[in-house]
């Protein structure tokens, strides 16, 4: 008798109705579109944001780059979840420019890395996902938290998403949890001086305006959550 | 938002398709990319030099390409700098197996993508090297920030560099002449009013009648502060001393210096403006042995301008004094 194997289990309970503490490739891709529709959508957003702090194109670079890569989605969906955001990586770092190509194509090329062999995603894929994905962009930015860049949105959502896995809540709360973190970082950088990027140049003038990579960030968090949280 | 263009998407293509067309002797584009090349590159026995960063620069850096100057340009969208993938194509084209040396303006963007472009060119076995460019002094320059931006003074490292290049240096020794150009080089801009990024269809700052904008960047980011308006001889004066307030400048030290227009400012008022760091310069007993004066690193369609002054040892004047011959710099 063949008994089905763990990843067939796994893949089984996500597709029942109502059970969201896993993410199967249905979400994964429905994820995937929604946060680079939101991205598109956000366009004059990011613009506006960075034309306070900025040169203006944060929304115009990053609606090129996901329009193009949800066109490479479409080619790809039926492989693995890692060559999938493998293919997005490659479509950001070749089409975005500015400094948000090689941070957000690092970010995706180590999701991509932390997914292999991975047919759901559970509580705890996330959590590596996000680590790899920090220590991916604090590496190529050189940047730390604190510093008004992507990070203070990303370092929040990851701390309060590991505390609530790790006290055994399910995917659907701790999603939210990090999302209401995310958001919460994004904001926080209006109070904040610019250490890196751009905004940099401006000192203190710098202070007072929310950065727009923090705000992408959110953005591309919440539109995960609002999948996750529709199971 | 008035401007001749056709597609906003199309922008870059078409202007460099229109770049090589005026200049077919010096230049040809890398087929599929927005790379300008050297006619003959790539050179033999020469060490390349590759620079770039976003449109709306020009005639940076497309307009640099030649001899004594750049091997190659890359062009990244407007005011966004180029993928690596455009970097790491160019480095190929103009590769003799002597190296490459990449002249970065130190922006995030522009550090991170050709970076990954030289991490992709090691791979391949290619010598690659790179020095960045931070002659702003506007800026403030602090280990807690990005440091400074790489502004007009470029120039003076494509030239400089480029002169070192053609003379038959290494690859270590054309990066020693520019990091030696980097560490005497200092820049201060300043506008009158914001430029229109075709993407963006709007402004990228706002300007009352009577404001003007200190220290900003070549990317309509704004500068360090604004204040009224003033005669051509006071903004002009305000710039030289904060230049020269930045590196000690001791009398009868040899400089060069370059006037930049952003892109709006007629010749008529870079004159004037020269005539006074001229008269300053003499006035601080500095020897004032070449003077540039034009559009060299402009912003769009921004009035306003900068100046860059470079302090010259016996090395770099004369690699400064040999002839280039690029579209933009003869």
């Amino acid at each position: 008798m063949n008994w089905p194997s763990v990843k067939d289990l796994a893949n089984r309970l996500s597709n029942k109705k109502g059970d969201v503490i896993l993410m199967n490739k249905e979400m994964f891709l429905k994820a995937l579109e929604l946060l680079s529709d939101r991205i598109i959508d956000s366009k004059e957003l990011l613009n506006d944001l960075d034309t306070q702090i900025g040169d203006s194109d944060h929304g115009s670079n990053m609606t090129r780059g996901f329009t193009e890569a949800k066109k490479k989605i479409d080619m790809v969906k039926d492989k693995d979840f890692s060559t999938i955001l493998k293919t997005i990586a490659m479509t950001l770092i070749s089409t975005v420019g500015g400094a948000s190509g090689p941070l957000y194509g690092t970010a995706f090329l180590k999701a991509s890395m932390s997914v292999k062999d991975r047919e759901v995603l559970v509580g705890e894929d996330f959590i590596k996902i996000h680590e790899n994905v920090i220590s991916g962009i604090k590496q190529r930015g050189h940047a730390e938290r604190g510093h008004k860049t992507m990070l203070d949105a990303i370092i929040p959502a990851y701390e309060a998403f590991k505390e609530s896995i790790e006290a055994g809540e399910d995917l659907k709360i701790a999603s939210q949890k990090a999302t209401d973190a995310a958001k919460e970082g994004m904001e926080y950088t209006k109070g904040i001086k610019a250490i890196k990027g751009r905004a940099s140049f401006l000192g203190d003038r710098s202070i007072g305006h929310v950065d727009p990579g923090a705000t992408s960030s959110f953005i591309i968090i919440n539109a995960i959550n609002d999948v996750i949280k529709e199971g | 938002m008035k401007k001749i263009i056709n597609q906003v998407e199309n922008i870059v293509d078409e202007m460099l398709k229109g770049i090589v067309k005026a200049h077919p002797d010096h230049l040809k584009r890398v087929e599929g990319f927005n790379v300008l090349v050297r006619k003959d590159a790539p050179v033999a026995g020469k060490v390349a030099l590759i620079s770039g960063g976003g449109s709306g620069h020009e005639p940076s850096h497309g307009g640099f390409v030649g001899r004594g100057m750049l091997d190659g340009a890359v062009a990244g969208e407007v005011f966004t700098s180029p993928t690596p993938d455009q970097v790491f194509e160019g480095i190929k084209v103009i590769d003799s197996g002597k190296g490459v040396l990449l002249i970065i303006k130190n922006y995030s963007g522009d550090v991170m993508n050709f970076e990954m472009a030289a991490e992709m060119a090691e791979m391949e076995g290619i010598k690659v090297d790179k020095v960045i460019v931070n002659d702003d002094v506007a800026v403030e320059n602090s280990t807690y920030t990005t440091g400074r931006r790489g502004v007009a003074g470029t120039i003076f490292v494509h030239k400089i560099a480029g002169a070192a290049a053609e003379e038959g240096m290494e690859l270590s020794e054309v990066k020693r002449v520019a990091e030696k150009v980097i560490a005497n080089t200092r820049t201060m801009g300043m506008s009158l009013g914001p430029c229109i990024v075709p993407a963006a269809g709007k402004p990228s700052f706002e300007l009352g009648e009577e404001e003007i904008e200190m220290g900003l960047g070549i990317h309509g980011e704004p500068g360090t502060h604004r204040e009224s308006i003033s005669s051509a001889d006071e903004i002009t004066t305000h710039m030289v001393e904060k230049i020269l307030s930045d590196i000690p400048f001791d009398e009868g030290q040899e400089v060069a210096v370059l006037v930049n227009g952003l892109g709006a400012t007629p010749l008529m008022e870079l004159y004037i403006a020269n005539r006074k760091v001229a008269e300053l310069l003499e006035e601080r007993k500095l020897k004032t042995v070449k003077t540039i004066v034009g559009n060299f690193m402009t912003s769009l369609e921004m009035p306003g301008f900068s100046v860059s002054i470079i302090k010259l040892d016996k090395e770099l004047k004369e690699l400064l004094e040999k002839t280039a011959d690029t579209p933009a710099y003869k």
